[in-house]
């Protein structure tokens, strides 16, 4: 299978602190990988480097040949990499509707003097992209609500409209930052379903930071775990789940040691979920 | 008769204050007692009569606009085309504050630059480089503006928040003083300023083309602050279309994406530098296209007019108005631009009311006079919130 994204000895330092360090990493295509760390272990961090919002200090990063580490964010969208927020981080004023038409702003090329004029291919062009924002609402389960405030939406709604935002945009890579923060178990579970259905049915590929391990261990295909910066491990689920690297830097030195890491991850793990 | 005892020399007697207020107070009154009911009964009646009614209320809103200067005399034309000018000005600011979330403390820069083309274009005086009629001086001078608004907004682009306030409070005090230095007086005037600006001549179009020569106006010449009522009234109205359509446009979301998260439009695409250009250079047209309307007026330009003061006006009446609103513009400059004017008579006090008025606005209703939809849900998105919740459950 061939590498939609590529990452080579990628490095990020913030003065001293070195976010990211070295960091070699690949996405097959039209598959669903996971990177999982402690808190503070450069996963976000890692993801503004891929997306522009935080350039690499080294290395490089090439999606389908093309090399974009020195690219602006917006040339990066363009190229078709989306991406949701770990804090939300939608147009709160907006209303919902709106929201998910900014997404498709590089498909619209009306000029601002045909949007004055409005001549009939701006008429036309807005029509559609209006149809298209309906699609993706009724898609994400948010039929009827187009006209309400992102911000009045409940926090479900919010997230699902912010995975719109980003599929507006047609990416072929989509980096989901933490989807299921603060969503209780049913959610989570129709929130896993739901990305398999983008590989699915979209063929989208899909990148995922995760905390919650039933989903990160349910859905991915490939794991990476990041600790202080730097890549620890990288496999399937079940070998991760039984990597002693992994679980002392998740659980310390004495419970890899005791060779109770398994149970005792079950156990946290479960305790996440509630 | 009437208009003698309504206004003095300067500004309103304060007979004539008193019945305005008197108006004006019982007006609204009456609107918020009956004008509910007078909706509804208008949305009961029949579609083809609705059309009618409103057909109606414009042509009258038209006949009264058309007839206001003749009847009014020159005062009152005066202040009209003054408001209109800060109308302008309020909707190029509201562009890059309003819709962008640009905030632009040197705004009058882009008001002189378009004095200055104009001025500059058709004056008879020592500075006048051209003798080209009004109406060609004034497509020239929106353009230079434009073309000032990307200059300046160049260097700014990645400056945010307040240090862009900054900023642009430089800009508009530098504009102004190279503008009256002796340093460019010969090309400016200096602080004599550029007087003899011929005004817009309605004739045949022979004359219109002529560039060279100092020409007599052979048809109308739109002198009186009467005539140019017309012009700045025309113009506000049809920038104050433009603003609407462009707020419905792709670059409308695009701006208004870009005040509400800017990495976040960025990593959906917007292109920011093009976007926040645009913001500054149509901002500047529409500024522009003010003090070309301002210099006819008055047939001059002081430096010394293009003051800071106008700049903190345009933030006010937008502020006062309702950030992004387009009705609040013009609500925010009859407020603040057209009662200090009309309010001359009793000049020692009218700064006092002025900054009285300012701090109640914000007390009582801190989205403005006229605040555009989202503004009033988002100040009281309380209250929407948990309507939504109940619609839910």
């Amino acid at each position: 299978m061939t590498n939609i994204l590529t990452a080579n000895k990628v490095t990020k330092r913030f003065g001293g602190l070195v976010a990211v360090n070295t960091v070699d990493f690949e996405i097959p295509d039209k598959s669903i990988v996971s990177i999982i760390g402690p808190n503070g272990a450069g996963k976000t961090t890692f993801f503004n480097c891929i997306t522009g919002f935080g350039k690499a200090d080294e290395g490089e990063i090439t999606f389908e040949g093309t090399a974009i580490h020195n690219l602006r964010p917006d040339q990066i969208s363009r190229l078709g990499i989306s991406r949701t927020y770990q804090n939300i981080r939608l147009f709160a004023d907006m209303s919902a509707l709106e929201n998910i038409l900014i997404g498709q702003h590089i498909f619209l090329h009306s000029s601002w003097i045909s949007s004055v004029i409005r001549t009939p291919k701006m008429v036309k062009e807005e029509k559609g992209a209006l149809q298209e924002a309906q699609r993706l609402l009724d898609f994400v389960g948010l039929r009827g609500k187009g006209d309400l405030l992102a911000r009045n939406l409940p926090y479900g709604a919010q997230r699902r409209l912010e995975i719109a935002r980003a599929l507006a945009t047609r990416p072929k890579l989509l980096l989901l930052d933490e989807p299921s923060a603060g969503m209780n178990p049913r959610e989570t579970e129709d929130l896993t379903a739901f990305i398999r259905r983008l590989r699915d049915e979209l063929g989208i590929t899909i990148l995922l930071i995760e905390h919650h391990m039933r989903v990160v261990m349910g859905i991915s295909e490939n794991i990476t775990v990041l600790d202080y910066g730097e890549k620890i491990a990288e496999g399937t689920p079940s070998e991760i789940q039984s990597n002693p690297r992994v679980i002392e830097a998740y659980l310390g030195r004495g419970a890899a040691n005791e060779g109770m890491a398994t149970a005792q991850a079950r156990h946290s793990n479960s305790k996440r979920a509630d | 008769m009437l208009a003698k005892y309504l206004f003095g020399q300067t500004g309103m007697t304060i007979s004539g204050a008193t019945i305005f207020f008197v108006l004006i107070v019982s007006g609204s009154m009456f609107w918020n007692t009956m004008g509910t009911n007078i909706k509804s009964g208008v949305s009961r009646l029949p579609k083809t009569s609705q059309t009618t009614i409103r057909i109606l209320f414009f042509a009258l809103l038209a006949y009264v606009a058309l007839g206001l200067p003749q009847v009014s005399g020159p005062f009152i034309a005066q202040v009209i085309v003054i408001i209109s000018l800060y109308i302008l000005m309020g909707l190029g600011l509201n562009i890059t504050l309003g819709f962008a979330g640009l905030l632009d403390l040197g705004f009058v820069a882009f008001y002189a630059v378009g004095a200055y083309t104009v001025g500059l274009l058709t004056s008879y005086g020592e500075y006048g480089l051209q003798h080209i009629p009004f109406w060609v001086a004034v497509p020239i001078a929106v353009l230079v503006a434009m073309a000032f608004g990307a200059f300046l907004g160049l260097p700014v682009l990645g400056v945010r928040g307040d240090y862009l306030a900054i900023a642009t409070l430089g800009f508009g005090e530098i504009v102004r003083l190279l503008a009256g230095s002796d340093f460019l007086a010969p090309f400016f005037g200096g602080p004599r300023g550029i007087i003899g600006i011929q005004k817009p001549c309605l004739g045949p179009l022979g004359e219109f083309l002529k560039i060279d020569v100092p020409r007599v106006c052979n048809g109308i010449e739109l002198g009186k602050p009467q005539d140019i009522y017309y012009i700045a009234v025309v113009s506000a109205l049809f920038i104050a279309f433009v603003a609407w359509r462009l707020r419905e446009s792709r670059l409308g979301r695009a701006w208004m994406a870009i005040r509400e998260d800017e990495d976040v439009a960025e990593a959906l695409g917007v292109n920011l530098i093009q976007t926040k250009l645009l913001a500054y250079m149509l901002g500047a047209a529409f500024a522009g296209l003010g003090g070309a309307i301002f210099t006819v007026l008055v047939g001059s330009i002081f430096a010394s007019s293009m003051q800071l003061i106008v700049s903190i006006n345009v933030v006010a009446l937008i502020v006062v108005g309702g950030m992004g609103s387009i009705p609040g513009v013009v609500v925010g400059a009859i407020a603040l631009i057209g009662l200090p004017e009309l309010l001359r008579e009793v000049s020692e006090f009218r700064f006092l009311i002025y900054g009285i008025a300012l701090i109640a606005v914000m007390l009582v209703k801190p989205e403005g006079l006229w605040p555009s939809q989202v503004a009033i849900r988002e100040l009281h998105h309380e209250d929407s919130s948990s309507l939504v919740e109940e619609a839910e459950s």
